[in-house]
């Protein structure tokens, strides 16, 4: 992304009139290219230099914006392959794929799970993004009508599927205030979907036969216009799509080649009749470089792990590995709160305070510095041990937040509960927990309710 | 203009490890491009799959994953038949649970012994595991490579703390050392130095790089392979130029997500196939970033994982 300073200078007026507020143009130049000036400021900047300014510093990988208000999402903007690099962006959609032809009970209820599919997890509310609807009799009155019904059922996203122009401009129409993306323009109804798309003002996708005609297709909607895109290389085989997505990233991002730099949508319910492998597909995609992901429908048991899968995927891989010293309140916990202990390796701790977290009993959980190292392998090294958490537990401070003098040790520690004990002093009594986190909620709300 | 799909070249390319003796052979690892990428470079050994066993009955497995093995849990040979000649297991691994020094503590030569008889009974190459504890682990993999001298098994977990005792015992008797190391590009690869200055050839050393399941450290593990890869094939680091493993059932069926029925967790759906999914889709992950040999343990999400891995590479 972006140009230099030098390479932004040259295309400005260099008169120094200082109106952009800048005492040279160059300084302004410099400015720009940290991102800290608006280009709108020079007045006097050719529509030329705009031009190629705008088009130098859009993303690679243009971002597009799907539905409205809160229920509005962007995909795209992707920076890097690998993310290690940097966060990925742009987390792709999930959509439920409706038809014309089913029945109302059914379009109610694939509509309801749509609306309500949401799991907790760490903080954050994971959900799913859009309706995918799909004119399958052909008819465009029956999408049309499909298409009213669906608005009148959920604010989300739509996707609306059809090849006939027909039958895309009667459901568009009524959508088009939901920004919803008209799928697809293909080598035979292109000029009238693309005008279609310019005309309601709505994000359109590229459907094609292979890589070499969706380029072809991405040219002629850019030609006429339309800047937001989306794209289907048409592959509907595992080995062929993956291959696709690949160039499609490394062909925008290290290229900047621009016919292949829109999100792509896939289409993981066209690939298999079996739900399992359909989310395995889509787990695949989420991870290789996906905008947008249709599926058959939204069963809780695949959408758990798939927007974990997610939420896994695009987290910050900066995030480090070691947590902070210190005291965790988990459900707002209270003066006679149960306290556990813990180490500081992440994964231990992300482990540990989500099952306390799934307990729902209100906890404080104190993470001891072990220089990042597993219960296990921390008291091995002799840093989870006796004389080393007795002065770390006084010093923390937990004895003014509760006022009883329990205190839970990990399972797999068990041997060093009496010396602690002594090392602790006072009223403290050590408490043996579980050895593996996953029994933890049981664990607690028993110990919670014995009081 | 037709367009030209760009590619990616490397220099460098992951070391062949062959696990097994006879015609009881597999080859790990040999890939010179990225989890996938066919168009980039060879594959001439895809990501294999060894299914679990383990040498007492586990106490608290979730139900789903207990039933394909309810009639063998108590005798660990029929176990490991059963994942062989039912389920296609391309591999056997032998979790030595029971040496565990805080639990049933049994010895070394005991474990040994049911290692070589499991060994002798299957038809596919065996992989031993301690029972995570260092010390003991060392003991028990050197009396294993003892008993099975030859076999040219996949012996471990070598970690710092024993790498010398595993390592040699390895190398007097013919075996293949697996690795493992705290999730950490540097600290992996301090460990396969290690190991090759103590005299362990590299193409006898098989990487686990820590492995953490969907939801529970998965990105770290990922991210961390990717860049193991990217460092062994781009930066032709020959340090890094092993094949990774993952031991990764034991990870994903301890997560609640794969154990806690609907009517503890009521938005969670189906059990029976959520946790087979969890283990699927954690294997997808570790295909992706680089994994070359996944310890798994449910035959449908094996099949479901084979499946994936034939599609990606071979386009069934
Ligand atoms: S307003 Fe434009 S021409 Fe004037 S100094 Fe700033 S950049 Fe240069």
């Amino acid at each position: 992304m972006g140009l230099t300073g030098i390479q932004i200078y040259k295309l400005l007026p260099k008169t120094n009139c200082k109106e952009c507020g800048e005492p040279t143009c160059l300084a302004f130049a410099m400015k720009l290219a940290a991102g800290k000036a608006e280009l709108a400021k020079c007045p006097y900047v050719s529509d030329e230099a705009k031009e190629q300014l705008s088009e130098a510093s859009a993303p690679p990988i243009r971002g597009i914006t799907l539905g409205t208000g809160e229920n509005a999402f962007k995909i795209g903007e992707e920076v890097v392959l690998y993310r290690h690099e940097k966060t990925f962006v742009n987390q792709p959609g999930y959509g439920i794929l409706i038809t014309d032809t089913m029945d109302d009970t059914e379009v109610e209820a694939k509509i309801k799970r749509l609306n309500e599919m949401f799991f907790e997890r760490v903080g954050l509310t994971l959900t799913a993004d859009f309706a995918a609807l799909k004119n399958e009799s052909g008819d465009p009155s029956k999408f049309e009508s499909l298409t009213q019904k669906v608005m009148g059922l959920t604010q989300k996203a739509l996707v609306l599927i059809s090849e006939n122009v027909d039958a895309l401009s009667a459901a568009g129409k009524v959508a088009k205030d939901r920004r919803p993306l008209l799928y697809a323009a293909t080598k035979e109804n292109a000029d009238q979907v693309g005008a279609l798309a310019k005309e309601l003002g709505v994000p359109v996708a590229a459907k094609a036969n292979g890589l070499d005609e969706l380029i072809e297709l991405s040219e002629k909607l850019t030609s006429i216009g339309l800047k937001d895109i989306v794209l289907d290389p048409g592959n509907r085989k595992l080995k062929d799509l993956y291959a696709d997505l690949h160039f499609h990233r490394r062909a925008a991002l290290k290229d900047k080649f621009k016919p292949l730099g829109f999100p792509f949508i896939t289409f993981p319910n066209e690939m298999t009749d079996d739900p399992m492998k359909e989310a395995l597909y889509a787990a695949i995609f989420v991870a290789k470089y996906a905008g947008l992901i249709v599926l058959s429908d939204l069963d809780a048991h695949r959408m758990l792990p798939l927007t974990v899968q997610r939420l896994n995927i695009y987290t910050d891989p900066q995030r480090p590995m070691i947590m902070e010293q210190g005291i965790y309140e988990i459900n707002k916990p209270d003066k006679s709160s149960p306290v556990l202990l813990t180490t500081n390796f992440a994964l231990t701790y992300f482990i540990v305070s989500a099952e306390i977290e799934a307990s729902r009993v209100p906890s404080w959980l104190l993470v001891m510095d072990t220089e990042g190292l597993s219960v296990l392998t921390a008291w091995s090294a002799g840093k989870f041990v006796a004389d080393a958490i007795a002065p770390f537990v006084k010093k923390s401070g937990i004895e003014e937040k509760v006022d009883h003098r329990n205190i839970i040790i990990p399972g797999y520690v068990a041997q060093i509960s009496g010396e602690l004990e002594e090392e602790l002093g006072g009223d403290w009594k050590v408490v043996l927990g579980t050895r593996e986190a996953s029994d933890i909620p049981a664990f607690l709300r028993t110990y919670a309710s014995k009081g | 203009m037709a367009f030209t799909p760009p590619l990616e070249k490397y220099a460098g390319k992951i070391r062949e490890v062959v696990i097994g003796k006879g015609d009881k052979v597999v080859k790990l690892g040999g890939h010179n491009a990225m989890p996938g990428c066919i168009f980039d470079g060879d594959f001439p050994n895809l990501p294999k799959i060894a299914l679990e066993v383990f040498d007492s009955a586990p106490e608290d497995w979730a139900p789903e994953a207990i039933k394909p093995y309810e009639d063998v849990v108590n005798d660990p040979v029929a176990w490991a038949k059963k994942a062989v000649d039912v389920y296609n297991a391309e591999l056997v691994c032998l979790h030595l649970k029971s040496t565990d020094p805080n639990g049933e503590n049994v010895g070394a030569d005991e474990a040994a012994q049911l290692a070589k008889k499991v060994s002798d009974s299957i038809s596919v190459p065996l992989i031993v595991l301690g029972s995570g504890n260092a010390e003991k682990d060392g003991e028990v993999a050197a009396k294993v490579c003892e008993v099975c001298a030859g076999q040219n098994l996949l012996v471990g977990l070598a970690v710092e703390d024993n790498y010398k005792k595993i390592g040699a015992a390895a190398i007097g008797y013919g075996h293949c050392v697996a690795a493992q190391s705290p999730i950490d590009v540097n600290l992996a690869k301090q460990l396969n130095i290690l190991l090759d200055n103590l005299g362990v050839p590299l193409d006898k050393i098989v990487m686990e790089p820590s492995t953490g399941a969907l939801g529970y450290g998965i990105e770290y593990t990922y991210s961390v392979m990717e860049r193991i890869e990217l460092a062994a094939l781009s930066q032709n680091d020959d340090k890094m130029q092993l094949p990774i493993m993952n031991i990764m059932a034991v990870e994903t069926w301890k997560t609640r997500e794969a154990k806690l029925d609907v009517d503890a967790e009521p938005t969670f759906g189906d059990l029976s196939k959520r946790g087979i999914l969890w283990e699927a889709m954690t294997a997808v992950d570790l295909i992706l970033s680089g994994t070359s040999l996944l310890i798994m343990r449910h035959p449908e999400a094996v099949r479901l994982t084979k499946e994936i891995i034939e599609e990606l590479y071979l386009g069934k």
